[in-house]
């Protein structure tokens, strides 16, 4: 998607994304047929892109953010809470919790800018560990450790027809995926506009990108941002997968999932950590159903990527970009 | 009212000598390698578990020291094999080891010693309390603070007399000259990280005294080691010292006052530092960034 490049490759990459695209959309058609099942999709969907929102910052900006489970965690209440609380209106209740953690993302986003590497990742985790322990601690709001639960996804209504998302796994994939096409278009529109060759440029020279006259604090903030309003809006659409809103979607665990899933994906690549996020569901689904020592396989999945294939499933097959 | 205040100070300052074991070798780990150890807690009860299998067979004293070095030899054995590979590459992949370490080694700790608790057995000598007023001044938690001022203070008597003392320190601030006057720097990298690794082990020996052992008993300790750091100011051992012991404090009195917000409040302080001075509170420009 990003790569400058001649005629022939452009094309080949519009046919993988048509492939991508139609792939996607055909889910619910396939998915039983190799075992799986429409929910499970949902998942991977809306963790992919969670990790896709992630690698916004961490693959096109260069800055490693260890907490995005914050973000998603407040997704998640945000449109649990409203759905409990205030409406019926699904739409509404997606938007409040992609509001509720993009806002606040952005807030405490401003007094990470100035830090780098790993300072970065340490002070994110520990503002995500903030948001874990409120949702914990704050009983008679959330349901504290039993999570927050009493909200269901209400059907949607356009005019006359009505999408029954409540009842049917098949439209509420398509309402997650209807969702998740919006968000991941944004995201490629940003990244090929000027504002996303500036992150580009941060990450590859931030001293250089400093010299070229780009207010690099205000950038980074602003990549961090909307990498945290992205991952609310995974988030929100989790809230509405599980009718529930667990403490654990605040917990830094999820937070590392979410960064193995975009590295394994490969987060070089735009699409990268979709793959990497639908792999690791779906083995996570696998292993935990076959044995209780699963957090073994899993942290060795976690070994081995990092030890063997540190650029990912499609960086192995992307060809080194030129610089 | 008093009485109740200084309890839990007494308790704050216990739990942050725990947080300043934990930290300070995180610190060395991070200042050094420039990684953060993720499975740092589970060394912690690693060091534990050693201590309990070690008990029955050489004694509480000789295993107060035995276990701590057999969770150093594992870790010299972890940095040699796998963290040492990711030194110098982009730290998201140290992370992502170090996370992955955790997992597996809590997997482990579980599959070896169960998931129940169990209990470590303290010489009766040192279990008593020391006066009937002030009953929470327990034989064993003086014993504790001792051991941990002990052990603080060789670190820092390490750090600044040794020669390999001196070169870890020379290294958090220049590890190429370092290098480059010919000390070996990977065999400083696995000495520091085992000094680390064992301060951890150490502190999950006294830990288990207190409160006995189980797979995770390290986890609650790993955050308020973080914000340790953070607050004490990263590359300062003796700001990480301080950051302890005040987060330490500043929840067990929160805890009087109001115990809903006891988890909450080290995360206030951090961010109130941050705002106010975002190096922390002695550390050095520039450090961070």
């Amino acid at each position: 998607m990003l790569r400058s490049a001649t005629t022939p490759v452009l094309s080949r990459q519009r046919l993988g994304l048509a492939v991508l695209w139609l792939v996607l959309i055909l889910v619910p058609f396939w998915v039983p047929f190799v075992g799986g099942y429409t929910q499970l999709a949902g998942r991977a969907l809306v963790l992919g892109l969670a990790a896709m929102a992630l690698n916004f910052l961490l693959g096109f900006t260069g800055v490693m953010s260890f907490g995005h489970a914050a973000w998603f965690g407040l997704g998640a209440y945000g449109t649990g809470l409203m759905l409990r609380y205030v409406t019926s209106s699904t739409l509404l209740a997606t938007v409040a919790g992609v509001l509720l953690g993009g806002v606040l993302g952005t807030l405490l986003g401003r007094l990470l800018v100035r830090r780098r590497g790993v300072y970065f990742a340490m002070i994110t985790i520990a503002f995500g560990q903030i948001f874990f322990y409120i949702a914990y601690r704050w009983n008679s709001l959330t349901g504290g450790d039993d999570g927050l639960r009493g909200f269901q996804r209400q059907p949607i209504g356009f005019g006359r027809f009505l999408l029954d998302i409540q009842g049917n796994d098949i439209a509420l994939y398509y309402y997650l995926l209807f969702v998740f096409a919006i968000c991941v278009g944004l995201m490629g529109l940003l990244l090929g506009s000027p504002f996303g060759r500036t992150l580009i440029a941060i990450r590859e020279n931030e001293r250089r990108a400093r010299f070229l006259g780009i207010d690099v604090e205000r950038q980074i903030w602003l990549s961090f941002s909307l990498s945290c309003f992205f991952c609310s809006a995974a988030g929100a659409l989790y809230a509405l997968l599980n009718n529930f809103a667990d403490p654990m979607t605040l917990h830094y665990t999820l937070s590392g999932e979410i960064v193995i899933m975009a590295v394994m994906g490969g987060m070089r690549s735009f699409w990268g950590p979709l793959l990497g996020a639908a792999v690791f569901v779906v083995l996570q689904d696998y292993v935990s159903s076959m044995t209780v020592n699963w957090m073994s396989f899993i942290g060795l999945l976690f070994v081995l990527v990092v030890l063997f294939a540190p650029r990912g499933l499609l960086g192995v097959l992307q060809r080194e970009t030129p610089r | 009212m008093t009485q109740l205040v200084l309890f839990n100070v007494t308790n704050g300052l216990i739990v942050g000598a725990f947080y300043v074991l934990m930290a300070l070798g995180l610190s060395l780990i991070l200042n050094l390698s420039n990684v953060i150890n993720f499975a740092h807690a589970n060394f912690l009860t690693l060091g534990g578990y050693f201590a309990y299998v070690l008990i029955p067979v050489i004694g509480f004293w000789a295993a107060l020291f035995v276990a701590p070095l057999l969770t150093a030899i594992v870790g010299i054995i972890v940095e040699r094999l796998m963290i040492r590979r990711v030194y110098g590459r982009d730290p998201v992949y140290s992370l992502l080891l170090t996370f992955g370490l955790a997992f597996i080694l809590q997997d482990m700790c579980r599959y070896v010693w169960g998931t129940q608790g169990l209990p470590l057995a303290v010489p009766a000598s040192i279990a008593q309390p020391l006066s009937a007023d002030l009953f929470f001044i327990t034989g064993y938690r003086v014993f504790m603070v001792v051991i941990v001022l002990v052990a603080v203070a060789g670190l820092f008597a390490f750090l600044r007399y040794s020669r390999a003392g001196i070169r870890i320190r020379a290294g958090i601030l220049d590890l190429e000259t370092v290098a480059a006057l010919g000390v070996n720097v990977q065999l400083l990298r696995s000495l520091n990280f085992a000094v680390g690794i064992f301060l951890a082990g150490l502190a999950g020996v006294l830990a288990a005294g207190q409160i006995g052992l189980n797979p995770n008993m390290g986890d609650s300790l790993l955050m308020p080691s973080f914000i340790a750091i953070i607050v004490g100011g990263v590359g300062s051992l003796a700001g990480t010292l301080f950051g302890g012991l005040l987060i330490g404090v500043a929840a067990a009195v929160t805890t009087v006052f109001y115990p809903t917000a006891a988890d909450a409040v080290i995360y206030v302080i951090m961010a109130l530092v941050l705002l106010a001075r975002p190096r922390g509170l002695f550390g050095e420009e520039g450090m961070m960034s």
